[in-house]
């Protein structure tokens, strides 16, 4: 990583049978960049994104995450990344200390430093009221912070965050995206796949997949003048307009 | 008479309250949009409309029907597409829809001309076991297992979440052209740009409905003065401006942010001065008319 790219990938590709999910993609990502990882649905995002955490091994491909190789250290990939869904994130039925541990377990922390760090969680988020509540009870923009939180408990370098604000009201979507700003400013890099196309302009540089391929990948600004419009829903709409698959 | 009307619905579940004195009206042929994120309500009212669900207080009537007395009624006028996906995987395509028809009392081929336009796309796919099907296509059959009984009434329940920006376009073509066959629709979807596609529209928030009308006649009521502040590496502007008294609230959108100011207490070119005192003379500020999500943001700060 001594060049300061903390994914670098070659050649990825994946196949499902005779089926190309990813055909060959090469991308880097910058250390500490917030890199939006766009394309319509069935264009293998998705795939792509669970071989860059380590859960699925690809047809073939070179490259590392966070420094380990994406074909041999999988295992060690999960330890060094986080994640967070908004389909899946946070245990409901447990109080929010109780998924802290959880999570601070799944991930090998130490008994006292899970401890140490449930402290910091919930002073920094002012959440010392809502401790012992089950976090389904809790308000969606508090699940939000807490669960963008504990996928950083055992300080990862990169967050990949799927989705995170799908179905959420608008004030939360953006406190949300003001919590990866300041994840982003302390060093960390955010991978973020969404469907709203105002949260692309957000990002520092974003690509976009059609049918198993990356089409474009740049800052907004640069693909907006590229294709002359201005937004990046238009650009999307060129890019992705033209796709194969359904 | 209105196709769906409700009145002062209430339903809780244990502690929640997840409807709280909720009515609206649904004219005949026109789409109407229940719009809110996840946890509103929105299900659970579709629920009771389609009397799938019993309300704690109010009533409502489809068509005329009441949802208790006349619940059979109401079935079999109705087309329902939940928000989950809920056709048999097992089954193929046209075993899903011919099963639906049968439900019904009526077949695919009596009912052809409804679905044609829609079906004609999964066609090449009949023999396809439905939990093959890409996730756009399995949208499609829903929505022909919804529409092949002829219903006058259709409920979606979030046909275009997770669905990206250029299949939910497409979708909102294929509701037109089902409310041009005079149907009317009720839909809802926690992406507040759909608005503008629904004829009339209400916002719901914790159970609650927060506003209902035309979008023009929602955003007419923006009580504030909107401004857009746009310029390179913006994202510190908002702390600063959330600051200042008279900025009720300060928001990124897209490249912008949007900043709503008390007109008593502040100006525009208040809001420019602040800016070239803190280093930011480069940045534009415009005034602008707020749209649905700007208002949807206003209203739920209120509540």
């Amino acid at each position: 990583m001594e060049n300061g790219n903390i994914i670098e990938v070659k050649g990825l590709t994946k196949k499902f049978g005779t089926f190309t999910a990813v055909d060959n993609i090469s991308f880097d990502v910058k250390k500490g960049e917030i890199f939006g990882f766009l394309g319509a649905n069935g264009a293998g995002k998705t795939t792509a994104m669970k071989i860059l955490c380590g859960l699925s091994k690809p047809t073939s491909c070179e490259g590392y995450v966070a420094g380990f190789d994406i074909n041999s250290e999988q295992e060690k990939i999960k330890h060094h990344i986080g994640y967070m869904s908004q389909k899946f994130s946070l245990y409901s039925d447990l109080k929010v200390w109780e998924n802290i541990r959880l999570f601070g377990g799944i991930y090998g922390l130490k008994r006292k430093d899970i401890a140490q760090r449930t402290e910091v969680i919930i002073k920094t988020l002012g959440m010392q009221d809502w401790k012992d509540s089950l976090v389904g009870t809790i308000p969606q923009g508090w699940k939000q912070k807490l669960a963008f939180s504990i996928a950083m408990i055992h300080e990862p370098q990169i967050v990949f965050l799927d989705e995170p604000t799908g179905g959420v009201d608008p004030e939360t979507r953006r406190k949300f995206w003001e919590m990866i700003y300041d994840a982003s400013e302390k060093g960390i890099t955010i991978f973020v796949t969404t469907h709203y196309m105002d949260e692309a302009e957000y990002c520092d540089r974003v690509s976009i997949m059609v049918d198993g391929r990356i089409e474009a990948i740049d800052s907004p600004k640069a693909l907006k003048e590229k294709y002359r419009v201005n937004n990046m829903d238009s650009v999307f709409r060129i890019l992705a307009g033209g796709a194969l698959r359904q | 008479m209105y196709s769906i009307e409700a009145k002062n619905i209430g339903k809780s579940y244990g502690a929640v309250k997840a409807l709280d004195n909720v009515s609206l009206q649904v004219r005949k042929g026109e789409i109407y949009g229940l719009i809110g994120p996840d946890g509103a309500g929105k299900t659970t009212l579709f629920r009771i409309l389609t009397t799938l669900m019993l309300p704690d207080s109010g009533n409502a009537e489809v068509e005329g029907f009441d949802i208790i007395r006349d619940y059979k009624a109401i079935r079999k006028i109705s087309g329902y597409m939940p928000g989950h996906f809920s056709l048999y995987e097992d089954l193929s395509v046209e075993e899903n829809l011919d099963f639906f028809a049968t439900i019904f009392g009526t077949s695919v081929a009596a009912n052809y001309e409804t679905i044609r336009e829609i079906y004609s796309q999964l066609e090449p796919f009949r023999k396809r076991k439905t939990g093959k099907l890409s996730g756009g296509m399995k949208q499609k059959l829903a929505l022909c297992c919804a529409l092949v009984h002829k219903p006058s009434v259709l409920f979606l329940d979030e046909p275009t979440t997770g669905v990206d920006a250029i299949s939910r376009k497409e979708f909102w073509n294929i509701l037109e052209r089902i409310k041009a066959g005079g149907v009317t629709v009720l839909v809802s979807t926690p992406y507040m740009d759909e608005a503008s596609l629904c004829d009339r529209i209400s916002l719901i928030q914790q159970g609650q409905i927060i506003d209902s009308g035309t979008v023009d006649s929602i955003v007419e009521k923006y009580p504030y003065l909107l401004l857009s502040v746009s310029g390179d590496h913006i994202y510190p502007v908002l702390k600063i401006l959330r600051q200042v008294k008279g900025v009720v609230s300060c928001f990124a959108f897209g490249t912008e942010h949007h900043v709503a100011i008390d007109r008593a207490l502040i100006t525009a070119e208040d809001i420019r001065h602040i800016l070239t005192e803190n280093a930011y003379a480069d940045c534009v500020v415009k005034e602008i008319r707020p749209g649905i999500e700007d208002c949807f943001m206003q209203l739920a700060a209120k509540k």
